[in-house]
């Protein structure tokens, strides 16, 4: 071979591997460390990155660097999933992470890259009822707790004073669509004005986990662990009521209005402008609200449920910040006692919660004198300690699930480009559990 | 005479030897280099394909990951978007940036200012300047569809839109286009005068001079310029994933349940497919085999390019 062809090809794969590379590499070893009660320092990373979010999370650990002043803590803020699991797998991990989602929880505990906390839990006989229902089933992963809870999210009903003209906030999905169509004011054009509820997955917080799960009471994997979509007719339900309310405002109408409505955590947020007369919400928007719109008058109820699950009413979707250990931590023990601290010592989380305008998410936290929140945070506190809230179940590839069924109500249903949903569902039922046999689920 | 015989060949093999070991010496920087950034990721690659891995269990798994690609909804729709920003972005960024750089040299005042003008917006970070030009596009909030509509001018509704999200993106690359017009710019400017005189005693009109003497000279800085196009098309990541993000008004973080590539899979390129696999999925095996997709298919362009830059310096 002359010279020519080697350059070109010595050429083009330099050119084609640095566009390409992707490395990976072994595992890194277990680590267990000094005692607890030796002196030492342990890293922790946190997600949180506003000033007023590090100094809540400084403020709730102050009563631990009381308990344990051997134990120094060096709070690292601004990490995500992905710099936490670089870091575990290079053999140099934190002492204790923290993770903004739940969905990631399936991964962390099968692949071990988080330790299976039972062990220490057992030791120190911490009562797991100590956490609702809810919350016990989002840290853990096929019977391993790889993690704690730390603080939650839950979701419910907003409802603007001004725009509900004297109505009382809705309990059913038929109330709720009656009062959304009263409420919606529109321009001349047909266009939206004020919109009494829009019910679109492309509106901020109405994805569909956190409406057709105990609104509908939707079941998202069966007993096997397979995509439920075409099998629960919860999910077809749930569909079939959005399209129809959707319709009713014109799909076009609502693709305008969404598209123009700007970040959902800026002042622009149409709630907070009175533009949305009510709006399914995280507990946080009342912070926001207290921030950005003070003068809003507003009241939150539990999120509207299916006409037929009336007796579920009071419920709503849970979910929330994760706390851990990862596996090949120096100082496990040490770890293991902040880990405790911070997730089951009622003062720690309930100077955290009202820092953050998080709820708390142990039972005896919910229900402390100290707790100083707007008197609308009180219905996130009960929906928080209702038997009928649920979340998503964890799987080993994450939220991958909800991301596609998303994708297919947002890209398919919604424009209405599907023809028979049954199956429709179908073949998102089989994309779902490829994707779930490829991660070895 | 006799004793002399043996002793030419032992000279000259070990002076071979060290011209040899000389000659390793001077590459050992590169081969070391490229033995441990592209030769070790490369096998590496190839390796971890044939495994289900997600960054601590590795289970092999054949060609799972393989047989995977061809039923992979995302995969698909990512490999057909970025061959249309290769086939349509890549082409306009080099005749527009060429058109540009034609129009600077033929103006005589306020060519410098202009040419600040054309190149600022390639300084901004790609995250700031898709931010920006999402905003400024959008049909509720950004002042440009309303200036067209009183104009009576309908803009579509670009990143919202599955049918507009390409062409938006290929607008938004347009605007940056600093990069390609300054390097043709340098080029139309070293084309030289003489040529252009002794055409114009020739009688050549404008286009001739252009067909016959301009793109001639400044072909192999064309080619250099869809070279590079191209490698960056097949990594195009930023601006896609940010316009997705921004304009579905959603700040993207770990866990949230942004479909990629919204709206509808428009925005989806093959390298945000890859990272979504590799470190959001975390199926590492599938990811590597995306990668090596990738590597191909950047080989492919790459020698083609690279046979024709060669056909030029033959030419030559």
């Amino acid at each position: 071979m002359s010279p020519r062809p080697w350059r070109l090809i010595t050429a083009s794969i330099i050119t084609a591997v640095a566009a390409t590379s992707c490395t990976a590499g072994g595992q890194s070893p277990s680590g267990g460390g000094p005692k607890a009660d030796a002196p030492q320092t342990i890293e922790v990373w946190h997600g949180w990155s506003a000033p007023h979010e590090v100094k809540a999370f400084e403020d709730a650990i102050a009563g631990f660097h009381r308990l344990h002043p051997n134990i120094t803590v060096k709070l690292v803020k601004g990490q995500d999933d992905t710099k936490i699991l670089n870091a575990i797998r290079s053999g140099n991990p934190p002492d204790v992470v923290s993770s903004f989602t739940t969905n990631n929880v399936g991964q962390f505990c099968s692949s071990g890259a988080l330790q299976d906390l039972t062990p220490y839990l057992k030791k120190d006989e911490v009562d797991l009822n100590l956490f609702p229902k809810a919350v016990q089933d989002y840290t853990q992963y096929k019977g391993v707790r790889c993690t704690l809870p730390l603080l939650a999210d839950d979701y419910a009903l907003y409802s603007n004073k001004a725009l509900m003209k004297g109505n009382r906030p809705p309990k059913t999905i038929s109330q709720l669509t009656a009062l959304a169509k009263k409420l919606t004011v529109r321009n001349p054009d047909g266009s939206i004005k004020v919109a009494g509820f829009l019910p679109s997955v492309t509106y901020y917080e109405h994805v569909p986990e956190h409406i057709a799960t105990t609104a509908f009471g939707a079941t998202w994997l069966n007993d096997q662990g397979r995509a439920n979509f075409a099998t629960d007719p919860a999910f077809a339900k749930y569909l079939r009521w959005e399209k129809s309310l959707l319709d009713w405002y014109g799909y076009d109408n609502v693709k305008k209005f969404v598209h123009s409505m700007g970040q959902e955590f800026e002042a622009s947020n149409p709630f907070e402008k009175g533009r949305v007369a009510m709006a399914v919400d995280g507990e946080w928007r009342t912070k926001f609200l207290q921030e950005e719109a003070p003068k809003l008058r507003y009241e939150t109820t539990p999120t509207p449920v299916d006409d037929a699950r009336a007796n579920t009413y009071g419920g709503g979707f849970i979910t929330g910040t994760v706390i851990g250990i990862p596996r090949g931590a120096r100082h496990a023990q040490a770890s293991w006692e902040f880990v405790k601290y911070l997730t089951t010592d009622t003062d720690a989380l309930v100077t955290f919660a009202n820092g953050l305008g998080n709820v708390p998410s142990t039972i005896p936290a919910l229900a402390s004198p100290n707790l100083r929140l707007p008197p609308q945070f009180t219905t996130f506190l009960n929906v928080f300690k209702n038997p009928n809230s649920a979340t998503i179940p964890s799987t080993i590839n994450g939220g991958d699930f909800v991301v596609k069924f998303q994708s297919f109500v947002q890209d398919q249903w919604e424009p209405g480009k599907v023809a028979n949903l049954q199956q429709g569902l179908q073949g998102l039922d089989k994309k779902v559990d490829d994707a779930l046999r490829l991660a070895g689920g | 005479m006799a004793a002399a015989v043996p002793v030419r060949p032992v000279t000259a093999s070990r002076a071979r030897r060290r011209h040899r070991l000389r000659v390793l010496a001077f590459l050992s920087p590169w081969l070391v280099g490229f033995s441990l950034f592209f030769a070790y990721p490369l096998a590496a690659t190839v390796y971890f394909s044939f495994f289900r891995y997600n960054l601590f269990q590795l289970t092999p798994v054949g060609l799972t990951n393989y047989r995977f690609l061809f039923k992979d909804p995302y995969a698909w729709r990512a490999i057909k978007n970025t061959l249309w920003l290769v086939v349509v972005m890549v082409p306009l960024r080099v005749l527009f940036g060429l058109a540009l750089a034609q129009l600077l040299t033929r103006i005589k005042r306020g060519g410098n200012i202009l040419r600040s003008i054309f190149y600022l917006p390639f300084l901004i970070p790609p995250v700031a300047a898709t931010v920006a030009f999402v905003f400024v596009v959008n049909p509720g909030t950004g002042p440009l569809n309303g200036i067209a509509a009183k104009i009576g001018i309908h803009l579509p509704d670009w990143f919202n839109d599955p049918a507009w999200t390409k062409p938006g993106l290929t607008l938004l690359a347009l605007w940056s286009i600093g990069d390609v017009m300054i390097i043709l710019l340098a080029a139309l400017l070293d084309v030289p005068r003489s040529l252009y005189e002794a055409a114009a005693i020739d009688g050549a009109n404008a286009w001739q001079r252009f067909r016959r003497i301009t793109l001639p000279t400044i072909s192999p800085v064309l080619l250099f310029s869809a070279v590079t196009g191209v490698i960056q098309t097949l990594q195009y990541f930023t601006q896609a994933m940010v316009a997705a993000n921004a304009s579905q008004g959603n700040a993207d973080q770990a866990g949230t349940t942004t479909a990629p590539g919204y709206p509808d899979g428009a925005s989806l390129t093959f390298p945000q497919t890859l990272y979504n696999e590799g470190f959001q999925q975390f199926n590492m095996g599938y990811a590597c085999v995306l990668a090596l997709v990738l590597f191909v298919v950047a080989m492919f362009f790459t020698l083609i390019l690279l046979r024709q830059f060669h056909a030029f310096g033959d030419e030559e």
